[in-house]
């Protein structure tokens, strides 16, 4: 099929973008959008232009590098990653439009590639456990209920790819940073840091710049990992015990 | 998360980051330094408000039953609480409860809003329609309700630009003002826009305090369809009682 595509091109952080339009043809239904974006790109290093800079890596839906917005939708039309939406979603002749994830803390690096460390400082502030250095501890020393493993392993789910962000109006992480804090504050594991995980990431959540929530629930309608939005409901009941908690 | 293209940490401040970093030592300073804790007012506020609204829709309805059942019940206002407390303290306890109530929820919602804007600098090209219209009219809901308060209090409580502004005879005010075209339109429009205002702001205080679930979402959802929809049909009953000539 031949599409029309119009997308974001920007050379560098402080340069100005604009959408730019490219024809491609020849494009196969089975082909991931990512090949499609391929396509173009060999198209434009034997013409002399600058391909299209995006994110990509594991390229199977699991790392959560590939992200842009498809005609206004994370990861385009379907609850996936880029990578894993194909191209039988689309119908021969469309006009598609493709630009950045667009957040105050995800500023845009080239083209179609956004700085996400905004995420990483956010994990970084309150996403680990502590445990004892030495020998590995038996498999079965900490118990866990089955109802606490099954929500922290829900939560863990995520990949960090910031279609939340992107998705929201307010330019929010609250699914992304209450996705960590339920999947650590469920397990024992977690206990010991249970307030001041909470406290600290919405503290550098703030500081990034991200938006508040105002309950849209975008958020969970792009995720790919299907994060539930009650997660930020639960985070915000844990925030306000570690408020009361004095941690 | 893996980078195909990791960028170098930056050194710089990036441009929509906070720079407010100093840490408060109170556990109300860092509550409302935080998103979370901005919305817990608004929540706490916004509940209370809608409490205040509950009764006050059912009081409305005494306009019902005559002149005289609705005066004496305008009356009794005054004299709650006594004779431990004199006449009209709790009028007015009320009435600063909910003026903090109302510029804690104002305050909170600007600051929220300027943070919310300034954490989407670059618009997408590609708009589509997102959420609900209730969701997506809070914040100018929330002023056109705002306005209202102030010219409804103009109208009601001090009979400034009432057209009887009779004190003592709220019956008489209330049809006096509902035989006008304009009050009619302003009312109206006021309480579509608070019906709307609670259905998403019903939901949204339940979210910030903690109580939504996935099992009870549908249900959180049914509850601030069914407050939203009683209080409006409860407020615009007194407007058309009027208009209809059932009250009058």
């Amino acid at each position: 099929m031949n599409l029309t595509l119009r997308i974001w091109r920007q050379s560098g952080p402080d340069a100005k973008g604009a959408m730019t339009t490219y024809e491609v043809s020849d494009i196969s239904p089975d082909m991931s959008f990512l090949e499609m974006l391929d396509t173009l790109n060999e198209e434009l290093i034997l013409r002399g232009e600058v391909p299209v800079a995006f994110d990509h890596d594991c390229r199977e839906g699991i790392c959560g590098a590939c992200g842009m917005v498809i005609n206004g939708q994370a990861h385009g039309p379907e609850r996936t990653t880029t990578c894993q939406l194909h191209m039988r979603h689309f119908s021969d002749g469309d006009v598609i439009d493709i630009e950045p994830w667009r957040a105050a803390a995800f500023p845009v690096v080239k083209d179609l590639v956004v700085d996400r460390t905004s995420f990483d400082r956010v994990i970084g502030s309150g996403g680990y456990i502590t445990v004892a250095t030495g020998s590995a501890p038996d498999a079965h020393a900490t118990p866990v209920p089955k109802a606490a493993a099954d929500t922290a392993f829900e939560h863990a789910e995520c990949i960090g790819c910031g279609a939340c962000v992107a998705a929201c109006p307010n330019g929010s992480a609250m699914l992304f940073t209450s996705a960590k804090v339920v999947h650590l504050n469920s397990l024992p594991q977690g206990a010991p840091e249970r307030e001041t995980r909470v406290l600290d990431m919405v503290e550098t959540m703030d500081a990034e710049g991200f938006g508040g929530c105002t309950n849209t629930g975008e958020c969970a309608t792009v995720c790919p990992k299907g994060i539930p939005l009650a997660s930020i409901a639960t985070m915000n009941r844990e925030y306000l015990r570690a408020i009361r908690k004095g941690a | 998360m893996a980078l195909a293209t990791r960028p170098e940490p930056r050194t710089d401040k990036p441009a929509g980051r906070r720079t407010d970093t100093r840490t408060p030592r109170t556990a109300l300073g860092r509550l409302w330094r935080s998103t979370i804790g901005k919305k817990t007012v608004m929540a706490v506020s916004g509940l209370f408000l809608l409490g205040y609204l509950v009764v006050h829709m059912a009081g409305n309805l005494k306009v019902f039953f005559g002149p005289a059942e609705m005066n004496d019940y305008a009356h009794w206002l005054r004299t709650i609480g006594e004779p431990v407390v004199h006449q009209e303290w709790f009028l007015w306890i009320m009435r600063v409860a909910l003026l903090v109530a109302v510029v804690a929820h104002a305050v909170a919602a600007y600051q929220l809003s300027r943070l919310d804007i300034a954490a989407r600098p670059v618009k997408y090209v590609h708009q589509r329609r997102r959420a609900s219209y209730a969701t997506r009219t809070m914040r100018w809901g929330g002023v056109i309700v705002a306005l209202f308060v102030v010219w409804h209090i103009l109208d009601l409580t001090t009979g400034t630009v009432n057209p009887n502004g009779e004190h003592g005879r709220p019956y008489e005010n209330i049809v006096a003002t509902f035989s006008t075209w304009y009050g009619n339109v302003i009312y109206i429009v006021a309480m579509l826009a608070v019906g709307l205002h609670i259905r998403h702001g019903f939901y949204g205080a339940a979210q910030t305090l903690g109580a939504g679930s996935a099992s009870r979402d549908r249900a959180l959802k049914a509850t601030a369809d069914g407050l939203a929809l009683v209080l409006t049909l409860g407020f615009l009953s007194v407007p058309i009682g009027v208009m209809t000539g059932i009250v009058e």
